[in-house]
């Protein structure tokens, strides 16, 4: 296996050094390093981070290939820095049974890029009526920890319970979809000024925090984790912190878009801006900016969702929800949480990495650990970011294989130079390897 | 800029003062007067009430009105007036865009059997007038459809010429003929400019 | 003046007023007329583009564009490719390729003129999408009201019925606002939008206080199915809290004016003997509508090409 001698590093953008990987772990870190035989990487001025972990990333395979494949998200994500991907279970047939998560388990294997770690569906079909067999999944090759319906919501709170107390025994937690469905039938986007000018139906802050108030005091009753995906209102930032401090064992995601966009997205009716959750106030990114900066949101999760063209090129009402990220999402949080000043390097490697990798235990697997820190010793994930870089988002550019990007146009600051999973190289000078 | 010709082109300036206009305008009304007695020989009267005369907005709508009340001075004897806005019925409307419209209303008794003298400010391309003309095809069935202009400047694009003309004005075809009325303009005058190139 | 209509909420006050103004003229040019055609649109085609069942918008677009002398082609969603799947985008391209001028388009989705607007080069007319705008309804009642009264400056209207769900109450409150109107909106909060807040209105839940204070009272279409929802208890409750009957009507100063954009649910929102009192601009609603439609296809497919 090839040996890496990294020149010019700055890990979590502090001082300048040297780093070798050698047998897909870090060997050493220090200052003007030489190591005979070893390939050189040029890295001067570049921060270096842990390999960044998606807690949250739609990959369509199976069912919808046309739209995105294993193959091509891993490499989008690569692109993007990360090492590990949390692939949602809502795909054709649904990843309920330990068979679909082991062949998508597989997929991510074959592929190579990240280490792409399945997400069981809780229910059957993710139907909302029957327990899937979550043991068997946690049990297969497989080794699934997160279990979610994400897409709907579990909104049966009997069903909620039974599944936050039954994961208990798989070290295992249920990643919630807030959304009481009774209250957003039909709904497109978020309720309030701009949904009452543009006459499309709302999609109230109520409908998400009713439903994460109810899973923290459940949670909290059997001692169960939940984790909540795709946080979107100030509410739902309040909610969290008030159960934090109650001693919930509950955590919490945002995505980059959630971070940076605002309502004010939809005024032309661009379904490119379609979400569910829906972009919302300022106030509400203020608040997620926050409570991310502060802890009571751990993680920034992509929520990565491709869609194929016809599914977007259509009127807004028609067009399915979501966007894609993970090639910005690095960016996005560079922009929105770096440069305010709200996280340094260390915090952004906590939020993308250390505490999703965490969630979803995926920081005690050895040599396949995820989420580690840049020491000695620690399996060599590692990603190489130009915080100088300044650039425009083009979506025919990027490696999904659907252009769904809001941020096209868009100026973002960052970089990903160089990706390394386990000492390999899946990006190098901002190519995938594969 | 070319050498000016005096055959071909008018010298800028003011070309017609207020009591220019003011006697063109009588000696106009004189000529339908006649022209109209002429046609029906022993029924002066009757022949007058045959006539409309009919402005095409802007100002051949005050130059109709003008030349009614001078007839009705001569005679004693009124004559029907209207306007036809002819703005639906350009056919330069992808080249020069969307104007407002102006009023388009019709003496009561209407145009049909009638002798109706279209009135317009300045002949030109001709293409005004043949608006107009398409205009009255749609509002009623004259008895014959003459022109009176107050100024003709020529290059004419279509086989149309003035009955009545109040003065011929040899021009370039990138000259502007500017015709300002007191009713309009608050002051009587044609003039003359160099225009841009069309 | 802009390339397409697509919402009220976007034009000024010249433009507007501009569209008001042209649809008189034209009214006027045409009043009496044996030959109730002009040539203006001579050559140019429009397609009505109709993705939901209106005959009467249609209809009256269809009359407008006639009667400048467009070919019109209408284009019914149902049994066409339309209903065989294929896209809003793939259906105004394939008309564009076939030379359309400009698409009226009615569509039961809330911006999807917009999108049509994105993809093709003609003009678009929106004649009504979702529950978002309705723009040539609030011109023509607009024009109503000012032919009725005389101004729109200062006017006071009141809007009552289902604003919610309403594109007319959109295209209205902008529009009526944009043109000097003061307008109130009157219904059960439940047919109020979240944000209806933030609308250039005064907002009232009490029918009977406004009313002595009104000049315009535009009553808006209740559907009975809204019940089911728990929008409200019954459509006898509803009627007798917001529906416009004889009493109701007496309270109304005596020059105001009623005003439904049809079709009527009458012993719903509106009494029988209101819909058909000489209070009542409905019918002449739908007249002006042919009026202020022309004026619409004149100044947006009148001018020159960009």
């Amino acid at each position: 296996m090839t040996t890496y001698l990294i020149k010019g590093a700055r890990p979590y953008g502090e001082d300048t050094v040297d780093i070798v990987l050698r047998d897909s772990i870090i060997a050493s870190i220090g200052e003007d390093l030489s190591v005979p035989g070893a390939e050189v990487v040029d890295a001067t001025g570049l921060v270096a981070l842990p390999g960044l972990v998606d807690l949250h990333t739609h990959l369509r395979e199976p069912g919808r290939e046309d739209a995105e494949t294993v193959q091509t998200g891993s490499r989008a994500a690569a692109l993007g820095g990360f090492t590990a991907v949390h692939a949602m279970a809502n795909t054709d047939p649904v990843a309920d049974t330990a068979g679909v998560v082991e062949q998508v388990w597989r997929l991510g294997q074959e592929a190579g890029l990240v280490d792409v770690v399945p997400v069981g569906a809780v229910t059957v079909g993710l139907a909302g009526t029957q327990l899937a067999e979550l043991g068997a999944m946690a049990d297969s090759a497989a080794r699934v920890r997160v279990f979610s319906d994400d897409g709907h919501c579990v909104a049966d709170p009997a069903l909620m319970r039974r599944a936050l107390e039954y994961v208990k025994a798989l070290d295992g937690v249920v990643a919630q979809h807030a959304e009481e469905p009774r209250l957003t039938a039909g709904a497109q986007m978020h309720e309030g000024d701009r949904s009452a000018r543009l006459g499309l139906t709302g999609w109230p802050a109520a409908a998400e925090e009713a439903i994460i108030a109810r899973d923290v005091l459940l949670a909290g009753h059997v001692g169960a984790r939940l984790h909540v995906c795709h946080v979107s209102t100030a509410g739902s930032v309040d909610i969290l912190r008030w159960a934090k401090f109650r001693g919930v064992q509950v955590t919490a995601e945002v995505t980059p878009h959630h971070l940076l966009l605002t309502d004010e997205c939809a005024e032309g009716y661009d379904p490119v801006f379609k979400v569910n959750p829906p972009l919302r106030t300022d106030a509400d990114v203020q608040a997620l900016r926050a409570g991310l900066a502060d802890g009571t949101i751990d993680a920034v999760a992509t929520d990565h969702a491709p869609h194929a063209m016809e599914d977007k090129e259509c009127e807004w009402a028609m067009a399915r929800p979501g966007m894609i990220g993970l090639e910005q999402a690095l960016s996005v949080v560079v922009d929105t949480m770096v440069e305010t000043g709200l996280l340094d390097w260390r915090g952004l490697a906590d939020r993308m990495s250390v505490r999703p990798a965490a969630i979803g235990r995926l920081e005690g697997l050895g040599l396949h650990a995820q989420g580690r820190p840049l020491a000695p010793g620690e399996p060599a994930n590692l990603v190489l970011v130009d915080p100088a870089f300044r650039g425009t988002v083009d979506p025919a550019a990027l490696a999904s294989r659907s252009r769904n990007s809001p941020y096209a146009g868009r100026e973002l600051p960052g970089r990903v130079v160089h990706t390394f999973l386990r000492g390999a190289p899946t990006v190098l000078d901002g190519k995938a390897t594969r | 800029m070319a050498v000016p010709s005096p055959t071909s082109e008018a010298a800028p300036g003011v070309l017609m003062t207020a009591d220019d206009v003011a006697r063109v305008v009588d000696r106009v009304a004189h000529q339908l007067i006649e022209r109209a007695a002429a046609a029906s020989p022993g029924a002066a009267d009757g022949a007058l009430r045959d006539l409309v005369l009919i402005g095409i907005p802007t100002r051949g709508a005050p130059l109709a009105r003008r030349l009614a009340a001078r007839i009705e001075a001569f005679t004693g004897t009124a004559v029907d007036v209207g306007t036809v806005d002819i703005t639906l019925y350009r056919d330069d409307l992808r080249l020069r865009g969307v104007r407002a419209l102006e009023d388009t209303w019709l003496p009561a008794a209407g145009l049909d059997g009638r002798l109706v003298v279209l009135v317009d400010d300045v002949l030109f391309s001709g293409r005004s007038v043949r608006a107009a003309l398409d205009a009255l095809r749609d509002l009623g069935r004259p008895r014959a459809v003459q022109l009176a202009v107050l100024v003709d400047r020529g290059h004419r694009e279509l086989p149309i010429r003035a009955d009545y003309v109040g003065k011929n004005v040899p021009t370039s075809r990138t000259q502007q003929v500017k015709v300002r009325l007191s009713e309009v303009d608050g002051v009587d005058e044609v003039v003359v400019s160099e225009g841009v190139a069309a | 003046m802009k390339r397409h209509l697509l919402e009220a909420a976007d034009l000024d006050r010249a433009d507007a007023t501009l569209m008001l103004d042209t649809a008189a003229q034209i009214e006027s040019a045409l009043a009496g007329r044996e030959v109730k055609k002009l040539p203006t649109l001579r050559g140019r085609t429009v397609v009505n583009l109709f993705y939901e069942d209106s005959t009467r918008t249609r209809i009256s677009f269809e009359l407008a564009a006639k009667r400048l002398s467009a070919d019109v082609i209408n284009f019914s969603a149902k049994g066409s490719s339309v209903s065989k799947g294929e896209s809003l985008k793939d259906t105004a391209l394939t008309l564009e390729a076939m030379g359309s001028d400009a698409i009226v388009v009615r569509h039961p989705a809330s911006g999807a003129p917009h999108r049509l607007a994105h993809w093709v080069r003609g003009s678009v007319v929106n004649a009504g999408d979702g529950t978002h705008e309705h723009p040539t309804q609030a011109l023509l009642d607009a024009y109503t009201i000012r032919q009725r009264l005389g101004r729109l400056d200062g006017v006071r209207v009141v809007l009552t019925g289902d604003v919610l769900h309403s594109r007319v109450a959109r295209s209205n409150v902008w529009l009526l606002h944009t043109l000097g109107a003061e307008v109130t909106v009157v219904a059960p909060p439940t047919l109020l939008p979240v944000g209806v807040g933030s609308w250039p209105v005064s907002v009232s839940y009490d029918l009977d206080a406004v009313l002595p204070n009104a000049d315009v009272i535009m009553m808006l279409r209740v559907q009975a199915e809204r019940m089911n929802a728990s929008f409200f208890p019954s459509a006898r409750e509803y009627s007798r809290r917001y529906g416009l009957d004889a009493r109701r009507m007496a309270l109304l100063p005596d020059d105001a004016i009623v005003m439904h954009p049809g079709p009527m649910n009458r012993g719903m929102e509106i009494a029988a003997e209101v819909a058909d009192s000489v209070r009542s601009t409905i019918v002449e609603q739908v007249g002006n509508g042919v009026s202020v439609r022309m004026a619409v296809l004149y100044l947006l497919l009148g001018g020159a090409p960009e």
